[in-house]
């Protein structure tokens, strides 16, 4: 956490400097009001009134104007401290691999740059300042105290032991109960996001009510948190008010014994209970102040879970950046294998494989053969668990991340679109493409219903381009891929949602982008198959044969399977 | 075409133009002086309606924060007493009496402020965290019932910044100030009341400094409640480029698209940054102003009283109370500042939330709901038409008949209005003329739990909830066996894909069902919607994604179980349409041809054609 503030060590210094004077001149003005009532007025000196009430003037205006501008650069540096976290952490969730991305919950990552980050906020803003304030006024007033009665001063100072003992029993108790609130929160937010997001699926099936009492159950237990959290608190705030009030009793009863013994005149007293009644709100309040510091401590510690994941998928030491007019395109797998973290089977079980340079290769398998997998090997969104990909003969791990995703450029079946223009969505792998390029994109996969949207090119599509059919998302997000002009092209099944009319104009326009770029295509239907120069069978795990469409079609009975529409079904 | 947006603005640019300028907001929030107006008020009665269950509690409450007044002034009275009585009778006659029974009042208090304090700390706690529990279901629900067009503009990013960020929001104010607020207000009622009796023209020097302390008040109410509406805004589109780019992370990696990402996400975070501290600072303003007030007060009455001293109207002793008091009233008006920022940073979160909870459904539950006895699964259109701009008219009157039991297939060619039928007929939205009647009933009428029960769609979308594939079948029937859930995905031919996880059904899908490839999520979609047993039966394209064997599976089953149902089928794979009773072709919207499929093929129409390219797509 500390790296965070030093940035702002001056801003931060000078701060809590005028916390302190803002304090004193607040100080100061009862004494200066009482020598005006003293002197001046008592003596009915008219001029000496005006004196003094200038000077109470002042320090009054001093009083506000210091409240003023530290409430305002307090602000001011609290939020720049939690937006320069947010960044980071953003920052680095961009970095994480895909698998982190699996796991957790959007919920849950939001809650931590949102929630959490305001906790840490509001305790910089406001706790904290109170706790130096308050520690600065106890440390006054127990040294005046001191000075006036140390016997006395000392009973005072001795209810630190059990407010000490109190303030730790409430460490342990509540952080952990602010930090099941926090998850819990994460929690709320995951199922109110994925409920909107699959909003369609939840009404084509009437889920509405089921979702609502899981969303239910969800809350209830976020308020049944709350509620524990409170009765934790209750235990030692009102401790903390307790013991405050018994300690200024036993200096009240043990200075009134002292003052009619004579070791204490009536005025010390009265001058000490006064004092050590200044102090009872910043005790009291010491408990509020503490599960503030609490709940940005735990706050702290999500926000630290995440970052100190380290991203999987990274440069290798000494990975080198490769040039992309340098790049032939030449890919190959060797004795490629990978499993699931969770699971000690593999999906790919030694897959040997070779695509040359401007070659198209096509990849055909049954459902849960590994296609989806293998594909997204070769840009990295998952490493091998075994054996090695190769780019130009390097393996891939040698090679700058950012150089090899510009090079080799994935596009997946589900077409993820942003709610952004489309231009935006369009150039993601290119921000530099200019109108030619994302025309010529937009030609080669017959997606210029674009010029046809309100705002053309600008037109915001919504979020997963719901407002769009799934053949247009899908040849939106194939245009993207186009626009990259990569080295390597990895294309899952990218015409799974065209009708073969479409999907024939797309095929005979790729065919020009394919004939210098080489290609990886998940295939499903022997019409894709046409784009490419060979098919490779994916049986299990490992290839289990190589070959042309046709030379396939009659040496490989699961070929035959997996491809051929020739079934029973649709001959009948 | 209107004009392209601006691109030097390049901030801006990368987000495009929303089709209509509403796109983000609920229709309750615009900008005129009068629908901010309406928008106070609803907010206003939405915390009433929050508060209004616990009416009662909230009165204890009051009540124990009096209790706890009254005990923070025992104090200053029982020094008094020691003072004056205690210790003369301790010097005069060794009379301890006196002290003892002053220590033991000490006790009292002091038990008495811890019980009523730990009491008003829990039960704060759990009005708060009550309230916010119905507002949050209360949002949760609206948000479920609102149409299909109102998420396709709002964007999920969106319901979840009103259920986290405006929640959190809300939270605040509900956690810290309550107490603040009471104590403040019984300060100064008492104070006022101490003032007036001691020295009324004091009083009333110091009350006039009332006028200004309202108008600072009021200027802070206007000029905060612009920013923190702003503030909402702003954080709202931080989370929904957070939550969508972070759901997307796939493409964000595949596209190197990190750092234009880390670019805009840091500009909408330096807004949200100003957004938020404007707010604030105009609070700092306000409170230094406060400050500045009760000191100016203090030298008035100080001149004011000290002349009148001096004149010999009034004691020094009155005087010096009167100042002891008025910083008594003043502090804890300086608390109230700082609780009045976060209620209005929480009624700016309101006025979002109160936006949701009063937008108008656009396809609303009928008010007296009729049901099916015996449903047949009978689809009628009668002269229906619809269009999602006015300008594009997708269906201009259709008309169509399906008996119950009837597998009808729609063909043709993009944009035609199939999607659109399929999602007229499962109610995703209403038409804009004509009617549409399941079983005689118009679907405007019908209990949408009878709808859902009858009308289930699949559609290519294959969205997997988080939780285990056996958890995401069981919800096309909540409760369904073990048994029932392995039978429905062996009829789909799901059952060995699913066995060959690591945890078989109880293997977590992961985030939207990352762990499986798309043709995957596709089967246990289907089998989801074949343990839901629906009258009618829509697909969408929901076989796009499958293999030729896994999509052979799924015909083979859908011969079974369409045997008695009504299914309407939309494929631009004609391998699935071909099971179908009935082709319709349809173009721009109207039907232009209609038969069983071999008759089609035989006429040599579009169809004929359609069928004549997808064979030679096979080969």
């Amino acid at each position: 956490m500390k790296q965070y503030l030093v940035p702002y060590r001056i801003r931060l210094g000078a701060q809590w400097t005028m916390v302190l004077l803002n304090v004193v001149a607040g100080l100061s003005i009862p004494p200066m009001v009482g020598a005006a009532i003293d002197g001046p007025i008592t003596n009915g000196d008219l001029v000496g009134l005006w004196r003094y009430a200038g000077v109470v003037a002042a320090l009054g205006a001093l009083d506000a104007l210091l409240s003023l501008t530290r409430r305002y650069f307090q602000t001011t540096t609290a939020m720049a401290i939690e937006a320069d976290i947010r960044d980071v952490v953003y920052g680095h969730l961009q970095r994480l691999h895909t698998g982190f991305h699996d796991r957790w919950q959007t919920g849950q990552l939001l809650s931590r740059v949102t929630t959490d980050l305001g906790m840490i906020r509001r305790f910089f803003a406001g706790g904290m300042v109170f706790l130096i304030m308050s520690t600065f006024m106890i440390t006054l007033i127990l040294a005046q105290l001191l000075w006036i009665e140390w016997r006395l001063a000392l009973v005072v100072a001795a209810s630190a032991v059990p407010l000490f003992l109190l303030g730790r029993g409430f460490f342990k108790n509540f952080l952990p109960a602010a930090r099941a609130e926090q998850d819990q929160s994460g929690e709320v937010s995951s199922v109110a996001e994925e409920s909107a997001l699959g909003i369609r699926a939840v009404k084509a099936l009437g889920r509405g009510p089921l979702m609502a009492a899981r969303f239910g159950k969800e809350a209830a237990h976020l308020r049944d948190l709350g509620i524990r959290k409170s009765y934790i608190a209750s235990r030692s705030w009102s401790a903390f008010d307790a013991i405050a009030s018994a300690s200024l009793g036993t200096t009240l009863i043990l200075g009134s014994i002292m003052v009619a013994n004579g070791g204490l005149s009536l005025g010390q007293l009265s001058a000490f209970i006064m004092l050590q009644l200044g102090m009872l709100w910043p005790i009291e309040a010491a408990g509020w102040v503490l599960a503030h510091g609490n709940e940005a401590m735990t706050a702290a510690d999500r926000i630290y879970e995440v970052l100190d994941t380290e991203p999987a998928i990274r440069d290798r030491p000494g990975a080198r950046a490769r040039d992309r007019s340098a790049i032939r395109g030449a890919l190959a797998f060797e004795g490629v294998e990978f499993a699931y973290d969770d699971d000690d089977r593999k999906t790919l079980r030694g897959v040997d494989l070779a695509v040359k340079p401007g070659e198209t290769l096509a990849i055909a398998g049954k459902t849960g053969s590994g296609k989806t997998t293998l594909v997204s090997l070769p840009s990295r969104l998952n490493d091998p668990t075994g054996g090695r990909i190769t780019l130009d003969g390097t393996d891939i791990r040698d090679i700058r991340l950012d150089s090899l995703r510009r090079a080799v450029t994935t596009a997946f079946e589900e077409a993820t679109l942003f709610s952004m223009s489309v231009r935006e969505n369009l150039a993601l792998g290119r921000p530099d493409a200019d109108e030619h390029d994302l025309l010529e994109a937009l030609r080669v996969a017959q997606a210029e219903f674009v010029h046809d949207l309100p705002y053309g090119l600008d037109t915001r599509i919504g979020e997963q381009g719901l407002s769009l059919s799934g053949g247009q998302r899908q040849r939106l997000a194939l245009a993207r891929a186009v626009v990259v002009r990569p080295a390597v092209l990895v294309l899952d099944d990218p015409l799974s949602a065209l009708d073969v009319h479409t999907e024939e104009l797309v095929e005979r326009a790729l065919e020009q982008v394919l004939q210098d770029t080489t290609a990886l295509i998940v295939v499903h239907r022997p019409s894709t198959v046409a784009l490419a120069d060979r098919v490779a069978l994916l049986h299990e795990g490992r290839i289990a044969a190589v070959g042309r469409h046709s030379e396939l079609m009659e040496s490989s009975p699961d070929y035959v399977e997996v491809l051929s529409a020739e079934s029973e079904e649709v001959a009948a | 075409m209107t004009a392209p947006v601006k691109h030097d603005d390049k901030h801006v640019a990368w987000r495009g133009r929303a089709e209509s300028v509403e796109a983000e907001r609920t229709s309750a929030e615009l900008d005129d002086a009068a629908a901010i107006k309406r928008l106070r008020s609803r907010s206003r009665s939405l915390l009433g309606w929050m508060m209004r269950p616990h009416r009662r509690a909230i009165a204890f409450l009051v009540g124990i924060l009096v209790v706890q007044n009254f005990a923070s002034m025992a104090a200053p009275i029982l020094v008094m007493v020691a003072i004056d009585s205690g210790i003369p009778a301790v010097r005069d006659d060794g009379d301890y009496s006196i002290l003892v029974g002053i220590g033991v009042a000490f006790a009292v208090s002091a038990v008495l402020e811890y019980v009523s304090l730990r009491l008003y700390i829990v039960q704060s706690a759990k009005v708060g965290n009550a309230m916010l529990y119905a507002l949050r279901n209360r949002v949760f629900w609206k948000f479920q019932r609102l149409s299909v067009s109102f998420h396709e503009r709002f964007t999920s990013g969106r319901v979840t910044a009103r259920q986290s960020s405006d929640m959190e929001s809300i939270r605040e104010m509900t956690e810290n100030g309550m107490d603040d607020l009471v104590m403040a207000g019984l300060n100064i009622i008492t104070i006022t009341v101490v003032m007036l009796v001691i020295d009324p023209l004091l009083a009333a020097v110091t009350l006039l400094t009332f006028p200004l302390m309202v108008m600072l008040a009021k200027w802070f109410s206007r000029v905060s409640a612009i920013a923190y509406r702003r503030a909402r805004e702003t954080v709202a589109v931080l989370i929904v480029y957070f939550v969508e780019s972070m759901g997307g992370i796939r493409a964000v990696q595949a596209y190197r698209r990190e750092e234009r990402d880390k670019e805009i996400f840091a500009k909408l975070n330096t807004d949200n940054r100003h957004a938020q501290a404007k707010g604030h600072h105009q609070n700092a303003f306000m409170s230094g102003g406060m400050k500045g007030i009760g000191h100016l007060a203090t030298v008035v009455v100080l001149l004011f009283g000290g002349w009148q001293v001096m004149q010999g109207n009034t004691g020094v002793g009155v005087l010096a109370a009167f100042l002891l008091y008025m910083k008594r009233f003043f502090d804890p008006l300086n608390e109230l500042v700082q609780f009045y920022n976060v209620l209005q940073s929480a009624t700016a979160a309101l006025e979002k939330l109160s936006g949701v909870v009063d937008e108008e459904i656009e396809v609303a539950e009928p008010d007296e709901p009729r049901s099916i006895e015996c449903p047949r699964g009978e689809v009628r259109f009668d002269e229906v038409e619809f269009y999602y701009r006015e300008d594009q008219r997708v269906l201009p009157g259709l008309s169509l008949h399906i008996p119950g039991g009837q597998t009808v297939a729609l063909v043709g060619a993009t944009g035609a209005g199939k999607t659109t039928v399929a999602k007229l007929v499962s109610r995703f939205y209403d038409p804009r003329g004509g009617t549409i009647s399941l079983d005689g009933v118009d679907l405007r009428d019908l209990a949408e739990a009878d709808l859902r029960d009858n009308v289930v769609m699949i559609t290519q979308e294959n969205f997997l909830f988080n939780g285990t594939i056996a958890e995401n079948i069981e919800l096309g029937k909540p409760g369904a066996t073990r048994e029932e859930i392995v039978e429905a995905a062996e009829v789909v031919g799901a059952h060995e894909f699913i066995e060959a996880l690591p945890d078989g059904y109880d293997t977590h899908v992961r985030k939207r069902g990352g762990r499986l490839s798309a043709g995957q999520r596709q089967l246990v979609v289907f089998a989801r919607a074949f343990l839901a047993d629906p009258r009618v039966l829509i697909l969408d394209e929901a076989t796009s994604s499958l293999d030729i064997p896994s999509e052979r599976l799924v015909q083979r089953a859908l011969r079974t179980i369409l045997a008695d149902r009504t299914a309407i089928i939309i494929a631009h794979r004609l391998s699935t349409v071909e099971i179908a009773d009935r082709v319709l072709v349809l173009e721009a919207g109207r039907i232009t041809e209609d038969g069983p499929p071999e008759a089609l093929i035989a006429s040599g129409g579009d169809y004929a054609e359609l069928h004549r390219q997808w064979e030679d797509s096979l080969v």
